[in-house]
């Protein structure tokens, strides 16, 4: 059984159709890419996904689970995490707060623990806390564990975005262009630890990515997007070769 | 050119020599701080008529003499100098000098029993601490009753300043019904009180022993505190779909609400109140209180539980898809925030020993937001100075009548041009910290303090 599967998701934005049929069986430990030219509806197909829009059809099975119409904070305890493209970090927190605030729905001392400080909640915080910085040692920002967020360099804010990510215990990572706006050498370590997320905790992977070298290096199966439809899918060899995916995508950035 | 650089060479020197006489004082602990406080208003009962007497002022100046220089610029301005020169030599002999000197002298003695307190049991620290904390206030309230309501209004007004911060600031949103939430407090608590233990006009003949009254009490606050609470879901239910405005307009909407409410209910006095509450809420007992919903909401606060609501303020999207349940968060924010507001007005109408709807209007509102914003958003201690500072201020600048409220709204308006998010914003109220021995010495003797959590 796939670890997440989809059937014929269609969603409309009043009238405009900005994903059509889209299918998806990933299955564990998969890395998964998908690309396609600005404004195809790959962020939109992330946020129906993780319950940011309701799918106006289709289905969504997440491990066994019917997720469609699900709350984003329910899909994401499910095992289900992701980063943003812009990111997402909250401004006026500190990076370890970041990562303790994902482990939120594992919280078991409720609001008593949080109101009276009771014994088991200092465990738990305690618990969270080494596991935080556990993650923070795993991205090597651990020494940065409390700056305030804006203060970082743009490369370190990724990293937190992706610990942060990590936190919720996901099972599959969704990686909304992990590498934006990145200079060669940040994009390199980036690489670097998606793979190293992959191969230490076995995740499923599904990125969003413009950059074909990344695309290309890391992806086993790799979907092409066009206003909204699934033109190609195939593994990184195919897909460089599709005539149709060369003309719709590959081929303008050659002419260009 | 060589004039500014002298002035420059002369303020750094002066800064230096600040900071060299200043230097033995960075190592008191906070243990001698309030050893030294307490000394002065010790001294302050012992001498204070006195001192005043030979200074030539009629009696001791309330409040760290504000109130009298202003009073005496207001009506009787030739006397200003001898007044303001007499109320600076109080507040020096009485008040700085001995608290400079007994936090120097204990310094050493200070910080070894902090270091024990951190080393053997931080709760007993704490309850030092808190008490001597407590003997500080009632000794310097014992002066007059005036000092006693401005303290009890000083208290109530910390629980009400740090319950809007964390609508306002931990979460971000910007509610405008805490006074609602007050009078729903104030009038539940009050009738409450009024029904069980009070013969009185509106409601009759007790129901039980008179005696048993202060034993109840806290009860009776707790009510009132979850009255509000059930008031703020009328508002969240439907305000909380949406953001921003729509919950200040919503919120604004039912604090108008509950004021005409009470004003058209008669059974509680109508427009013009109801009065006749008994003095439970005496010093000890709004004392208690204020530090109960400072540990409570600064527990809250601190843990990731309570993180939550920074998460809603800074990205919904993104607690969200961090597996943070927001609608459940802003709920118990709400809820909490109007239960503490609900237990402040109950103590409210038992200190004042009334309560009328009129209290409860735009301009309670407006204080309530002063002492936020003015204190600082996101912080348990700029709540804190947010509210002793604007409830002082109000008090010492009284004497000014209608000038007072040009000077305090310039006030606001100063510390919102210079520091937006207030005076002491996003801090951690860490008590660990605070009553850590500060003396590097000890702390390096000392093997290592016992682990203690936040």
């Amino acid at each position: 059984m796939p670890l997440l599967q989809i059937e014929d998701m269609t969603h409309f934005f009043g009238g405009l159709r900005a994903v059509h049929n889209y299918n998806l069986e990933a299955e564990p430990g998969q890395v998964r890419g998908l690309i396609g030219p600005n404004g195809a509806g790959k962020t939109t197909i992330f946020n129906l996904i993780t319950g940011v829009y309701q799918p106006t059809e289709g289905r969504i099975t997440f491990d066994g689970v019917d997720i469609t119409g699900m709350k984003p904070s329910q899909i994401a305890s499910l095992g289900l995490g992701r980063t943003f493209q812009n990111l997402q970090l909250w401004r006026h927190m500190s990076v370890i707060d970041h990562v303790k605030l994902a482990r939120y729905s594992r919280i078991k001392y409720g609001l008593v623990g949080a109101f009276f400080g009771t014994p088991k909640r200092h465990l738990e915080e305690a618990e969270i806390d080494a596991k935080a910085h556990e993650l923070l040692q795993m991205m090597s920002i651990d020494h940065l564990a409390d700056q305030i967020v804006t203060n970082l360099p743009y490369g370190a804010q990724r990293r937190v975005e992706m610990a942060r990510a990590l936190a919720t215990e996901p099972k599959i990572l969704f990686l909304d262009e992990p590498t934006a706006g990145m200079n060669p050498e940040e994009l390199i370590q980036m690489m670097e630890i998606i793979r190293q997320v992959h191969n230490e905790l076995g995740l499923a992977i599904f990125l969003i990515e413009h950059r074909m070298k990344v695309v290309m290096d890391l992806c086993d199966i790799v979907q092409t997007l066009v206003f909204g439809e699934v033109i190609a899918e195939g593994t990184p060899e195919e897909i460089r070769n599709n005539p149709e995916v060369i003309d719709a995508y590959l081929g303008k950035e050659v002419v260009a | 050119m060589e004039a500014a650089k002298v002035t420059l060479s002369r303020k750094a020197r002066l800064g230096a020599a600040l900071r060299r006489i200043w230097a033995p004082f960075r190592r008191v602990s906070l243990l001698s701080w309030l050893l030294g406080a307490l000394a002065a208003v010790v001294m302050e009962q012992i001498a204070g008529t006195q001192v005043a007497w030979i200074l030539g002022l009629s009696k001791i100046p309330f409040l760290f003499g504000f109130a009298i220089v202003l009073e005496t610029a207001v009506h009787t301005p030739s006397a200003l100098p001898f007044v303001l020169v007499s109320a600076v030599l109080y507040v020096s002999i009485i008040y700085i000098l001995p608290v400079l000197l007994v936090a120097r002298l204990t310094t050493g003695l200070g910080n070894r029993i902090a270091a024990f307190f951190m080393n053997r049991s931080f709760f007993l620290g704490v309850v030092v601490h808190l008490v001597l904390l407590y003997a500080t206030i009632h000794i310097w309230s014992d002066i007059s009753d005036y000092r006693v309501l401005v303290m009890r209004l000083t208290l109530i007004a910390i629980m009400v300043t740090l319950s809007l911060n964390l609508v306002n600031g931990y979460m971000g949103e910007f509610s405008c019904s805490h006074p609602g939430f007050m009078a729903l407090g104030a009038y539940a608590a009050s009738v409450f009180s009024l029904v069980f233990f009070v013969d009185d006009r509106l409601f009759g003949a007790p129901l039980l022993p008179a005696s048993m009254g202060p034993f109840m009490f806290p009860l009776g606050l707790i009510a009132g505190g979850l009255v509000a609470a059930l008031g703020a879901i009328l508002v969240a239910v439907p305000s909380f779909k949406t953001r921003g405005d729509y919950l200040a307009i919503i919120s604004l909407a039912f604090m108008f609400i509950v004021k005409s409410l009470f004003e058209n209910l008669e059974f509680v006095g109508g427009p013009r109140g109801m009065g006749g509450q008994p003095e439970w809420a005496s010093l000890p007992v709004v004392f208690g209180w204020a530090i109960l919903s400072v540990w409570i909401i600064n527990n809250f606060v601190r843990s990731t539980v309570g993180k939550a609501m920074n998460a809603v303020r800074d990205g919904e999207g993104a607690a969200e898809a961090m597996t943070v349940n927001t609608q459940k968060t802003k709920m118990v924010t709400f809820l909490f925030a109007a239960f503490w507001a609900g237990v402040a007005g109950g103590l409210l109408a038992h200190v004042v020993s009334y309560v009328n709807p009129g209290s409860f209007g735009i301009q309670k509102l407006a204080e309530v937001l002063a002492m936020v914003y003015f204190g600082g958003l996101n912080s348990v201690v700029g709540s804190v100075v947010g509210a002793v500072g604007y409830s002082v201020l109000s008090e010492a600048l009284r004497s000014l009548e209608i000038y007072k409220w040009i000077i305090i709204p310039v006030l606001l308006i100063l510390v919102m041009i210079f520091r937006p998010t207030g005076l002491i914003a996003f801090k951690e109220f860490d008590v660990a910290k605070l009553i850590a021995p500060k003396d590097e010495r000890i702390e390096g003797e000392e093997v290592e303090y016992a682990p203690i959590a936040d």
